[in-house]
């Protein structure tokens, strides 16, 4: 085992030195990571960010040598806790991952053995190190405890579909953190978590964090994440760090072009598409193994000069501590681009009041029929939809957005006694019994364009198709049609030619919009259309959607778990919880307040990468299951600000607390504002989680 | 899980009524006539009428049906038609045979394919996998009436290591037995081999790509571990489904390795059957098959279910 010539006093928990990998595809190996370089200190939290495919998860798994069947690493090295990873046998490398290092994943689900028992994958991770079977099965209970796992003997006899995805991530981090380790890696382990569950999950490892030191790396996409968990940020571009420091300086001062346009796409300080468009990314990403300009970034760098073409930047120092630096030839004019007025103005429409009322629900519920028995998944709602306005739907998962959306479409029908009209006519609940003109005006944009589009067809051909089954123009009109359409939605011709696959995430999201364009409909329900693209990205998407809003009137419905997001798009949110609509008003009033108390805990559970302060209103445990609801107010069992003897009684009406603003709360809105304002925690410590109850 | 069990049962039934209309159909389409079959060319035509009579196949179909359906409610097909001797005399100890050719094929084949379709698995892409999967195709890819005809040349009429003729002589010992039918055994294993191993390879392959396997590794696991307790349980799920679908398949006979040999097992019973129209042996022997067929597939969804809780949870539901 080597040392580094020059040890550092305290060893670092993580050392990656000027790591390169290279990914083989058709035979020739292709540059992913060019030159990492960073480290990690025992009790430490460093965070790497950037867009997807720029080497952030590469950097992770390298630094436990875990890559796939075509990487390698080229060059430079991986020390962790002084030991060299890169060149340790094969036992050693066991031997470090039994001992020294652990990893929590995205997606708790499929991490774990869908056919073993929750106690036996438990159990091993400690029978690896040496520990009789007795005894690790004791310490098995006492790891699920730590996680706040109340009931850790049930859930060990649970398999890991028996479980919901917050307490499969609580299980994940109980088997990472078994043998102590020096290094944690997490990658995105919130990612599919909803708003709620993700910020328990996040106040764990905070918890966590405190009782141990092991150094923790960690990588997310959401800025915000990072910004709440980690000392230290990293921000990654074509495998390289183009800006480290720590995450506050990082994010309130930029000191990299890309970590500047990077901060400047995220929709924050509750802008509204009303103040301008987002600020977007030109470009796209290097390719991996593609030869790299002089500086990584210079094609897609507002500050591009002669020198950055020619010069390869130079690592600069910014302020005195060594704490941070950038990869920059500018940094000095950086205020340049951040001061630029970075919003173009979109013309908006006159305000609400006066609108015409497009899609009218009143009274409408949805119940799923299973085994006999009534599964209410949408309960009494009562909407409707202006011409040009964006209605936006936020809840956790099993609130019944999507019920929504497909009752709106017909996809799913509404329970009889509930109405459905669309510019005045009664509109029928199921589409087969919807007249083509209603299914023209009314499309759908899904969350995942990959499994939207068909995969087999070119973009012309799927635009063809819509337009001919939508409008009915044939020939050489619906050709024009496809090629305006396209054109409307800045793709290129040479884009029509193309299969789904051969385009960029954002691009293929495109071809989704222009395809539920394709009608000129006057409605378009999204569903979460931008949870799956990088924010540079889905600033673009977002611009785009409101542009096309703004010149065709279209009306929107967007459901989204993304609380900047919604708040720039929507003119007004329903906030929905086992199917009933528990708030509805302008997004600034839901936004500022007084809120519904299951709003505020959606909003304060927020990460936000502006590190405002504010109380975090913890929720506990799941969401119940919509078979059998609580009594009362459905919200009462995790309500903060239950009134007991009310709230589990009697089921409040959805009254109207302010013009356009409405309520369903027991809580008088003078009482919700003084409580609100005064930030007044609701409760002081939270419980342990119970598992929810097997569904049969 | 009774339930399921129960559900199962009522499909099965609701199979083989099927598959005795079907089998009813398909004699009565068959060109000919049963007793000029059976009588032969230069029968009387009085006496074939007599025949026909007797055995009922003059009455109207529906009720020729009814008969059929009576048969299999009660499980008793009646006499055969050439042989004048009851079906089940005939088929049960010809299935007997089968099976014994079936089940020692089976203990050969599924073991060699798993553990070649692993090693292919995880050797993947090179020699040992591009090795197992060729022969594995070529193999299977060439019927078994040809692999059949070229080991009983070589082994018992070459080297004499066996007997040409397969059925053993009443009263031999299990192991004299063994080498009796190992010849006729080893041309199925040929043939099946190469499903066996490639399913378990492609079901190996997606369990050691999954993210459950991943967290198996970053725990430290051992690579055998890793093997033996996360991957191969997940990875043999389709793998079980196409043995129980051979159990079936073996049963009912392989027509061309028992002629070969010389093997009096269901196939040729079968043959003999549809060449002389023998509808009671006909339906007793293809039901029979049917009922095999699906206490096969449904012991390997059992089993599939026990490997795997998900999927009976998702039964369930």
């Amino acid at each position: 085992m080597t040392m580094t010539p020059t040890a550092p006093v305290k060893t670092a928990a993580l050392s990656i030195e000027d790591l390169e990998v290279a990914y083989t595809v058709r035979g020739i190996p292709r540059a992913v990571l060019r030159g990492v370089s960073f480290s990690v200190a025992p009790g430490e939290a460093y965070g790497l960010v950037g867009e997807s495919g720029c080497g952030k998860s590469t950097t992770a798994y390298a630094a436990l040598r875990y890559l796939p069947r075509n990487g390698t690493i080229t060059a430079g090295r991986v020390l962790v806790a002084g030991e060299d990873v890169t060149n340790m046998t094969t036992t050693e490398l066991q031997h470090f991952r039994a001992t020294e290092a652990s990893m929590v994943y995205q997606d708790p689900q499929s991490a774990m053995n869908p056919s073993v028992r929750i106690g036996r994958q438990v159990v091993e991770a400690f029978t690896l190190l040496g520990q009789p079977k007795k005894q690790a099965e004791e310490s098995a209970l006492q790891a699920l405890r730590k996680v706040r796992i109340a009931s850790p003997e049930s859930v060990m006899e649970r398999y890991p579909f028996q479980l919901s995805g917050g307490m499969q991530q609580r299980v994940v981090i109980a088997m990472a953190l078994a043998c102590n380790p020096k290094l944690l890696v997490l990658d995105e382990p919130t990612t599919g978590l909803d708003a709620t569950v993700e910020a328990e999950v996040l106040d764990l490892v905070r918890t966590l964090r405190t009782e141990s030191d092991a150094a923790i790396l960690m990588i997310a996409h959401n800025l915000g994440i990072i910004r709440g968990m980690c000392d230290r940020v990293g921000v990654m571009y074509a495998g390289k760090v183009v800006e480290e420091g720590p995450c506050e300086q990082v994010f309130d001062s930029p000191q990299h072009p890309y970590t500047v346009g990077l901060l400047k796409s995220l929709p924050r300080h509750g802008i509204r598409k009303s103040q301008g468009a987002l600020a977007t990314i030109p470009g796209i990403l290097p390719l991996i193994g593609t030869d790299l300009p002089t500086c990584v970034y210079v094609d897609r760098c507002p500050l591009a000069d002669e020198l950055c073409h020619t010069v390869i930047p130079p690592v600069v120092a910014v302020g005195d501590d060594g704490l941070r630096f950038t990869r920059c030839h500018h940094p000095d004019r950086i205020p340049e681009i951040i001061d630029d007025a970075p919003y173009v103005d979109i013309e908006m429409l006159a305000p609400l009041e006066g609108r015409e009322g497009v899609l009218e629900l009143s009274h409408v519920s949805k119940t799923f029929r299973q085994k006999g028995s009534g599964i209410p998944a949408l309960v009494d709602v009562e909407l409707s939809l202006g011409e040009g306005e964006t209605l936006g739907i936020v809840g956790e998962s099993g609130s019944g957005k999507s019920t929504l959306a497909k009752t709106m479409l017909g996809i799913e029908s509404a329970d009889d006694g509930g109405d459905l009209s669309l510019h005045g006519h009664p509109l029928p609940p199921a589409t087969s019994k919807r007249s083509s003109e209603d299914k023209r005006s009314m499309q759908m944009i899904f969350q995942n364009p990959d499994s939207a589009l068909n995969r087999s067809w070119s973009v012309r051909r799927i635009l063809l198709r819509s337009v001919r089954k939508l409008t009915g123009i044939t020939g050489d009109a619906a050709n024009d049609r496809v090629e305006k359409l396209a054109a409307h939605l800045r793709l290129t011709p040479r884009h029509l030619d193309l299969k789904p696959r051969q385009l960029s995430g954002g691009l293929k999201q495109r071809v989704a919009i222009a395809r539920a364009f394709a009608g000129d409909p006057r409605i378009v329900v999204c569903d979460e259309p931008t949870s799956a693209l990088d924010v540079s990205v889905q600033a673009a998407i977002l611009n785009l959607l409101a542009d096309l809003q703004a010149e065709n009137k279209t009306s929107y419905v967007f459901i989204t778990h993304d609380m900047g997001v919604v708040r720039y798009l929507a003119d007004r949110i329903a906030v929905l919880y086992l199917g009933r609509i528990q708030e509805i008003g302008l997004t600034d009033d839901v936004f500022i307040g007084p809120h519904h108390p299951y709003t505020e805990a959606l909003l304060s559970a927020v990460p936000s990468v502006d590190g405002e302060t504010k109380v975090r209103i913890r929720l506990d445990g799941e969401i119940p299951s919509p078979a059998n609801p609580p009594s009362g107010c459905v919200f009462h069992p995790r309500c903060p600000r239950v009134i007991p003897g009310v709230c589990e009684v009697t089921e409040p009406a959805l009254v109207e607390v302010s013009p356009n603003h409405s309520m369903r709360c027991h809580i008088p809105i003078e009482e919700l504002r003084r409580l609100q304002s005064s930030g007044i925690s609701p409760h002081a410590e939270a419980a342990p989680l119970e598992p929810e109850p097997l569904q049969e | 899980m009774v339930r399921y069990l129960i559900k199962r049962l009522l499909l099965a039934v609701l199979t083989l009524w099927i598959l005795a209309t079907i089998v009813f159909v398909m004699v009565n389409l068959l060109p000919g006539n049963v007793g000029r079959q059976i009588l032969g060319p230069f029968a009387p035509p009085s006496e074939v009428t007599k025949f026909n009579h007797a055995i009922g196949t003059d009455r109207p179909l529906i009720s020729q049906y009814g008969h059929a359906l009576k048969n299999l409610a009660t499980l008793d097909f009646g006499t055969s038609y050439q042989f004048n001797k009851p079906v089940n005399d005939l088929v049960r100890p010809a299935m007997f045979r089968s099976g014994k050719l079936a089940v020692l094929a089976l203990l050969i084949t599924v073991p060699l394919g798993i553990v070649a379709g692993t090693i292919a698995a995880r050797r993947r892409d090179k020699f040992a996998d591009r090795f197992i999967v060729t022969t594995g195709l070529a193999a299977s890819s060439t019927p078994e009436f040809v692999t059949a005809a070229i080991i009983s040349w070589l082994f018992t009429i070459e080297l004499r290591w066996g007997h040409v003729f397969a059925d053993p002589p009443a009263g031999t010992s299990v192991i004299g037995q063994v080498r009796y039918l190992i010849f006729p055994a080893f041309a199925l294993v040929i043939v099946y081999f190469g499903y066996i191993a490639r399913m378990t390879r492609a079901g190996v392959i997606a369990a050691m790509e999954s993210d459950y396997t991943r967290t198996a590794v970053m725990k430290g696991l051992s690579a055998r571990k890793v093997m033996m307790k996360h991957v191969m349980r997940n990875a043999l799920g389709p793998t079980i489904s196409v043995v129980g679908v051979q159990v079936g398949y073996l049963f009912g006979g392989i027509l061309g390795v028992e002629l070969i040999f010389n093997y009096h097992g269901l196939g040729s019973v079968l043959q003999a059957a549809i060449g002389k129209h023998d509808l009671p042996v006909l339906q007793g022997a293809v039901l029979s098959i049917g009922v095999i067929y699906m206490l096969a597939t449904l012991a390997a969804d059992l089993l599939i279910a026990w490997l795997n809780p998900r999927v009976l949870a998702q039964v369930k539901r």
